[in-house]
Parts: C-alpha cells; structure tokens; sequence
C-alpha cells in the first residue's frame, strides 16, 4: 500500500532508530570480542597484547566459572519452577469469580513494579534478617530456631526474592491467556463427563502451553542477567555461593579490573543468552506471521 | 457463557483469593507500616502491625538529607528523559514499520529484538570504558542514553503493535485531503494512537525506573538515580530499617501507581505482542 | 474541469501482473463505474488515479497535466473510501474542515463551506458528533462531505455502499446520483454489484483480470455486450448461456440469450423442458426451466405467472434478441 515516495520516507523514518540501536549493539559488541583476545588489565595499563584464547581458556577453566555456571543455572532453574507452578496456581484462582477480585488482581502483580535493589533489601533485613526479621519471629513463635537466610541457604534465598518479583509476570500473562479459553469448550467436557482434573489437563494445559512457553523463555533472559539483588544482599558470597555468571563477570571487570577476562566472559555469556534468544525469536516471529 | 455460580463457592475463592493477595502483597505493606515506625519501634519484637505510634519523622529525615531529591530527580530525568527520546525514534520507525511494510520489515524488528536480549555484562566493559574515556560515567546524560538504548525495542515493539491496529485507509485519506506527512502524524496518527503512547510510555517509565544494572555500574554520588540510592542502604552499619522504609516506599509509590493503571496493557508489551 | 486520461497504465505487485494494459478516456462532468469481478484489480487502479498507488508503467493525464508521479494531495482528487476513513478522534464538523484546514484556509471561509457541505447532506443536527456516534449511512455522508469540500476535479469512490444494509444502500445510491447532477463533477465510482454499475453510470468500465473487456453506457452494454464475459457479467438475472448443437444451429459457439427474452408457454414453443425451482418476486417470477438437449435455462416472466415443481413447458426465444458468440468468446 505504497508509493514510491512513501517507502522512501519510510526508510528515512525508520532509519535514526536502526542506526543507533545498530551501533549500540555492534560497537561494543565488537570491542568485547577485541578485548577478548588480549591480555588487558587497567591496573597494569600498557601491558596489553594480543593473546589468542588464553582468556577464553582461563576463563572457562577456572572453577568459579564452573560454580557461577551451575548458581547461574540453579537460579533460572529454581525462579522458573516456582513462578511458572505459582503463577499457573494463582491465574486459576484469579480466573474465578469473587468478591474485590480487581483489588487481589492489583496486589498480586505489585511486587513487578518495586525496584530489586527495594525488594533485595527488604527481604533481607526486614523479613529475613536471622535476629529481627519477621520470618525469625515467626519460628520463634512456633518454637523453632529461626533460619540465618543468606548464611545458610544463601543462593535458595536470593532465588525467593527473584521469584517474587517475576511471579506477578508469570500470573499475568498465563491469566490473561487463560481467559482467551473458550468457555463453551469447557462445557462441552464438562457436558461429555470430564471431571476437574482430566478438564485441566486435556483443555486448560494445552491452551496456556503457549504462554507457559513465553513466560519461561522472557523470564531466562532477564534471569541469567539477575545482578542487582546479589550485589545488595551478598555480594555473590558466602565464598561464590551466590555469584551467577553475571556477577562472576562484572567483579572481574569492575572489582579485579580484568578487561581481557571479563570480556571473554561477557562473550561466553551473550552465547548463552542467544541459545535462548534463538527459541524466543522463533516462536514470537512465528506468532508475527499470524 | 454465564456459568452459574454458587455463593458458598465464590466465598472459598474470597477467601482464597484475599488471602493469596495479602501474602504476596505483604512484603510492601509491611515496608510501608514500617515506614511509620521509630527506629527502635521497626525492629522490636514482637513485631507490631498496627498498634505503634505513627510517626512520619522518617519521610522528613530522608527528604532532608541534603541529597535525597537529588537522586528523585536523577530517577524522574533518567526514566522520562530516556522514555521521550525513545518515543522520539520510535514513533517514526513504528509508523514505517506499520504502514509502509516491506519484505524486510519482519526481519527489522525481529532484529531490534534480539538486541533486547543481549546479556548486559556482554557489553559492560567496553561500555565502562567508553563512558570513561567520555566523561559520561556518573552523568544523568550517560544512562538516559543508555537507557533509551535498552528500551529503545521495546517502544518500537509495542507502538509497533498499537499502530498495526489503526486502518492504513485513515492514513491515506489524509494524505488525499492534502496533508503533509508532519502533518499526517501529528493531528491524524497521533492522536489516534494516544491510548497505545500513553501505555508505551507509562511502560517504559516503569522499566527505566527500576532499571538496576546500568545504573549501579555507571554511576556513583552525582547521576545515582534512586535504584543506587538505596542500594547505599545495603552497607551493615546503616541498618536504618523506618528510614530504609520510608525512603523505599517514597521510591516505589509512584511507580506502583503508574504500574496499576497501565496493567492491562503490560502484558502486550512485555511479551512483545505474543500474548494479548 | 475533471477529464482523466489514462495511457498505457499497467500494474505489477513484484512479479505479478494486476493490471497488464490500460487505456481510458474520461471525460469532464462524466460519471464512471468500474465493475468487475472481486480481486479484478478496480481498487488498484482507483489508488493509482489516486496517487495512493505508483504506476508501475504508462501515464495518467489529468486535465491535460501528467500527474503520473504526482503526490496524492496535488492531484486535486476526493476519495470516498469503503471503510470510510473518518478521523475517529474528530468531530464531524473537524472531518469536514480537516482538508480545508490542510489547505490553509481561513477559518471563516471554512466555516462557511463546512456548514454548507453539511446542508447539502443532511448532517447540520450532526457536526458536533463523533463518528463513533453516527450510523452507517451518516458516516457515509461525513466522508462524502469531508470529499466535497475541497471541490475536487473528480470523485473517486471505492465501494462506498458495501457496509450499508440492502435499504440505505438504494438511499444512498439515489443520493450520489443526485449529488452528481448537482455538482456535475467527474465521479469514478467502483463497484462489484452490477446493479450499482447499470443504475448510476453514464459509462461503465467492465473489468476483468486487470483488463478492459467493454466500455460504453449500460444500455449499450446491456443490448450488445463485446463478449461472454461482459454478457454474463451486466443483467440481472444472469444472460443464459447455452453451448453445443443450440448454439451451432445459429452458427456460433456461444449461444446467448437473457432470461426477460425468452417467452414461456404451457403449450407450445421451440424448446421443451421440466419446470424446477420458481421464484416469485412480486413483479417478476423467475424460472428455472431444465429443456432438453440444451441445459439449465432461466426465464424471467410476470408476476401472475404461476407454474409447478415438474411441470412440462415450452420456451422461445426472441430471434431478435439472440447473441452470438465464437470460440473465443468474442460477440459475432
Ligand atoms: N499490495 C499488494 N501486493 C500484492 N498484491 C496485491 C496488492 N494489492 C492488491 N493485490 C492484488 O491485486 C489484485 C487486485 O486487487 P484489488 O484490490 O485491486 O481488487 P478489487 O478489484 O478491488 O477487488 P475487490 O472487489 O475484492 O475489492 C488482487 O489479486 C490482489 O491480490
Ligand atoms: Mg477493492
């Protein structure tokens, strides 16, 4: 539906947002990649050469990365099992009818709009802190020695705050698809003797399955980039206790001043993040089609 | 269909429902009832709820810290200022993308989002450097630039969305009753499109909001938006908890307003229109 | 002045040829109707009068000036659109001024024309409005207003009246026409349903896969239709079509002959058949006769006429009124 001249004003217009968003991915993309290949450190500046894979190499080898890795894996891991579960749960019960219905809607996807650096710090001190923490008093009032959170199970609490960020996302998005369901569907097997279970099964599971998809995939990217939380509650400690690759990488660059090394991470971690990309941008290009 | 529905069971789901509600809601509240508490009231135990002497002393110390308002202010230009520049590029290029679409088009914007998911610290470093050798590390300009950047394919996305749903046919009558393309976007797009900004906007001020990568990393005492702000709570000797509070509940306030009134459109736009 | 001339004007999306060739001559004050088949490419040629649309070959000349690759706006054109296209976020009285305002004239002088414009259409009780609270047929008048007002050298209407019930729809048609006697602007008007194309033109264009088969005022289209495409296409019912040894009997391949044209006897005529379904409009009864040898013949009568399912007739065509076509369906 165009004119030569439109598609030429066309080009222009789109043109501003396509160039910068170009050089913004592909400058400092390329100069990640360049650093990569060298021995760079800003505390020993004019010592840099090139050195080939060595920082891949060291990188890869080293054990933190190993134990990054798998905290990396067991955070997208443990945040996914919980939001996805919770939210399929919650958009059930939010889908019925009840009394101030709108009002429960606002409070449960409240926790998506607070600040991590706000949400890490009020877990912490305010409901998880081992002395004064309401969740220490709670045990106490039912005779129970109250758990040292980020002491003892350092990575399984940083995993509660995340996923109590991200379940009002997961709730949402698998309500709002669970209200796209055909009400006369459910009826029909309700009408052909289906009970509860076998309904939610048969019909229910199948129809979110899509949604159920983008959820975990939207969520893996934001999840393997979680930093904001650590850095104000443990600082990826105990020892790498809760140090993900993200961390890992930016205590090298920001901490230890490791260009080289931190920049072969950072490459490691954009392959990661485009082994999922890759799912994700199928299945939204797919729906795009449509 | 209007399925019938007994009273006993839309009671059990009251229950339920409030109770789900209250539980997930709690950690803010509990932020917020803090807020009103003394210092010595904040960590008592048995923790009071209710019953305590309100007192808004802790609002007035924060905002009295000489630099309090200066990261408000650093949060309301960062996230507004990167959000109108966004809208600025994105308005053009979602114009084109919708009504003047090529074979190309598809490929574009499945680009602009692959950009969205590149990991941070892929670019950290060169980035760190760059504003360094730049002078822009600690500078409101820096992270609104950077943030408009990251946000940049999300305005696209959802403008993009928006606009595909306003018939080309309008346009085009415009064009036919002699107006200009500037003109054709201001009085007839636009305004056509206004519920679709509007929640783009709202969206992304939300997003550049609570942004907590860029803005610890590329800032210290002058451009902190209020993210690194209270991150400066986090050190063991300031366990201020009403100020922490206060401070907190001042920080998100706004922006769980704004996150209230733009929620139908949430979904839309953080899936990038795969659901709707 | 409104004359359009088209020379040579050829369409082709990518690799696809829409429209392959066209040549056209429109004259000043003329009202002019596509009608084609959906799909026949009568949009498209409408959006390349228009300017919404570029050549991809050939020249359009209006008024003596090639405008080929002149902007939409520079043309001097109105468009109707089938959706209509209001401005949602205006009123109606904003709708109409808008290529007014665009046109940076002076607010008096817009008044007066808006207000002017919305006498002739009846939507004076209306400017105040918002589309959203008008009916079909309202908003249709706010797009033929909002298309007056510039006073354009021609009309382009697509479509216009297909979102409209069967009843407004004869309103409507009606009211174009009278705006056409009044203004006695030039009017391209698209349609697909021959009936439009028969009641309102003073020349049809009888497209067919992007090409031209027959151009000429409905009645000459009507007695002597170019070929069977046209023949089928204007009549309502359809021309009887009849193939075979019938045909070959009057030396052409083709055999047509419209069904207001064949006589129905209970007892005697040229060709025998069993009476099938009857539709009794009133005025008029159609009938559907099986004849032996010959097919399925359609015979438009009065509306006394009363038959039964499976009754034995006897049709006769009037020699007169036969038209012959050859193999390529060209009119002999
Ligand atoms: N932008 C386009 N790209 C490719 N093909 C197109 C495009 N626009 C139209 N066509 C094709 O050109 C042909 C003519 O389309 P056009 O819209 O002109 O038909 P029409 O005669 O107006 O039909 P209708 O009566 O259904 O409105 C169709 O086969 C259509 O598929
Ligand atoms: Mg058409």
């Amino acid at each position: 539906m165009a004119t030569l001249q439109t598609r030429a004003t066309a080009r222009l217009m789109m043109s501003p947002a396509v160039i910068l968003l170009f050089l913004w991915m592909i400058v400092p993309l390329v100069m990640t990649l360049y650093f990569s290949f060298l021995r760079y450190n800003l505390l020993m500046p004019g010592t840099e050469e090139f050195i080939g894979f060595l920082n891949y190499q060291y990188f890869l080898t080293d054990p933190a990365f190993f134990t990054a890795l798998g905290n990396t894996l067991m955070l997208v891991g443990g945040t996914l099992l919980i939001t996805v579960i919770g939210g399929i749960l919650l958009a059930i019960v939010l889908d019925q009818p009840f009394w101030g219905q709108g009002i429960v809607r606002l409070l449960v996807i409240a926790p998506f709009f607070v600040m991590p650096t706000v949400s890490a710090l009020v877990w912490k001190n305010m409901l998880m802190h081992p002395v004064n923490g309401l969740f220490a008093w709670i045990a106490r009032s039912f005779g129970f020695q109250p758990i040292d959170w980020f002491a003892q199970l350092p990575l399984f609490s940083i995993i509660l705050i995340v996923a109590w960020q991200w379940l009002p996302f997961a709730t949402l998005i698998l309500l709002t698809a669970l209200q796209s369901l055909d009400g006369e569907q459910i009826e029909a097997a309700e009408m052909d003797g289906a009970g509860a279970l076998s309904r939610f099964y048969y019909l229910v599971l199948p129809h979110m399955s899509r949604a159920i998809t983008v959820v975990i995939l939207i969520q893996t990217i934001f999840l393997l980039s979680v930093f904001a939380e650590i850095l104000v509650t443990t600082n990826g400690g105990p020892g790498l206790q809760t140090t993900n690759i993200t961390y890992l990488i930016y205590a090298q660059a920001l901490l230890q001043f490791d260009v080289g090394g931190a920049s072969a991470g950072g490459i490691v971690a954009v392959i990661l993040a485009n082994i999922v990309a890759f799912f994700l941008i199928r299945l939204i290009g797919k729906n795009l089609e449509r | 269909m209007a399925r019938s529905v007994t009273t006993q069971r839309k009671l059990t789901f009251t229950i339920l429902g409030w109770a789900i509600g209250l539980l997930i809601f709690f950690p803010i509240l509990w932020t917020f009832l803090t807020s009103f508490k003394t210092e010595g009231t904040a960590v008592a135990t048995p923790p009071q709820f209710l019953f305590f002497d309100w007192t808004l002393e802790n609002y007035h110390e924060v905002q009295s810290r000489s630099d309090y308002m200066k990261h408000v202010t650093n949060s309301v230009v960062i996230s507004v200022g990167s959000t109108l520049i966004g809208l600025a590029l994105a308005i053009p290029a979602a114009w084109a993308m919708a009504f003047s679409p090529t074979k190309r088009t598809k490929d574009v914007l499945m680009w602009m989002l692959s950009t969205k998911m590149m990991p941070p610290v892929g670019v950290l470093v060169p980035l760190y450097l760059i504003f360094r050798d730049w002078g822009l590390l600690d500078t409101r300009l820096g992270l609104v630039a950077v943030l408009t950047m990251i946000n940049l394919p999300i305005i696209v996305w959802m403008l993009y969305t928006y606009f595909k749903e306003i018939p080309g046919e309008i346009l085009e009558a415009a064009r036919m009753d002699g107006a200009s393309l500037m003109k054709e976007i201001v009085y007839v797009l636009t305004p056509m499109a206004v519920p679709g900004i509007a929640s783009t906007m709202l969206l992304n001020i939300i997003l550049a909001w609570n942004e907590a990568f860029w803005t610890l990393n590329l800032t210290a005492a002058n451009a902190a938006p209020l993210t690194a702000f209270i991150a400066s709570y986090s050190s063991p000797e300031g366990l201020f908890w009403a100020k922490l509070s206060a401070a907190s509940t001042m920080a998100i306030a706004p922006i769980l307003i704004m996150g209230w009134f733009s929620q139908k459109q949430l979904v839309r736009g953080l899936t990038f229109g795969a659901v709707k | 002045m409104g004359s359009i001339t088209l020379e040579k004007v050829s369409k082709s999306f990518g690799t696809t040829a829409v429209i392959p060739e066209i040549d056209l001559e429109i004259v000043d004050g003329e009202f002019v109707v596509f009608v084609g088949p959906s799909g026949c490419g009568k949009s498209t040629l409408l959006r390349m009068i228009a300017g919404l649309e570029d050549l991809s070959g050939g020249r359009i000349i209006i008024d003596g000036k090639d405008m080929s690759s002149e902007a939409p706006a520079k043309r001097g054109l109105s468009m109707v659109f089938q959706s209509y296209a209001l401005y949602p976020h205006m009123s109606v009285y904003g709708n109409i001024a808008f290529p007014l305002k665009m046109n940076g004239q002076d607010k008096a002088a817009i008044d007066k024309k808006v207000k002017d414009a919305a006498h002739i259409l009846n939507l004076t009780n209306y400017l105040d409005r918002r589309p959203g609270q008008l009916s079909g047929g309202q908003r249709q008048r706010v797009a033929i207003g909002r298309a007056i007002v510039r006073q354009p050298k021609a009309f382009l209407f697509d479509e216009p009246l297909s979102n409209l019930d069967a009843a407004l729809r004869g309103n409507m048609r009606l009211e174009i026409s009278d705006l056409h006697h009044q203004l006695k602007t030039t009017m391209i008007y698209v349609t697909h349903d021959q009936v439009e194309a028969m009641t309102m033109a003073d020349k049809i264009v009888v497209l067919n896969a992007g090409r031209i088969e027959q151009v000429g005022s409905p009645l000459d289209l009507y007695r002597s239709p170019r070929n069977v495409f046209v023949a089928g296409f204007i009549g309502s019912p359809r021309m009887n079509l009849i193939e075979g040894q019938e045909a070959a009997k009057h030396n052409a391949v083709t055999l047509g002959v419209r069904p207001e044209h064949v006589r129905i006897s209970k007892t005697e005529g040229a060709w025998k058949g069993t009476v099938g379904v009857t539709e009794h409009l009133g005025s008029d009864t159609f009938i559907h006769v099986q004849v032996d040898g010959i097919g399925k013949i359609t015979v438009r009568t009065d509306g006394d006429f009363s038959t039964d399912f499976g009754q034995q007739v006897f049709l006769t065509p009037e020699p007169a009124r036969l038209h012959r076509f050859d193999a390529n369906g060209q009119a002999i």
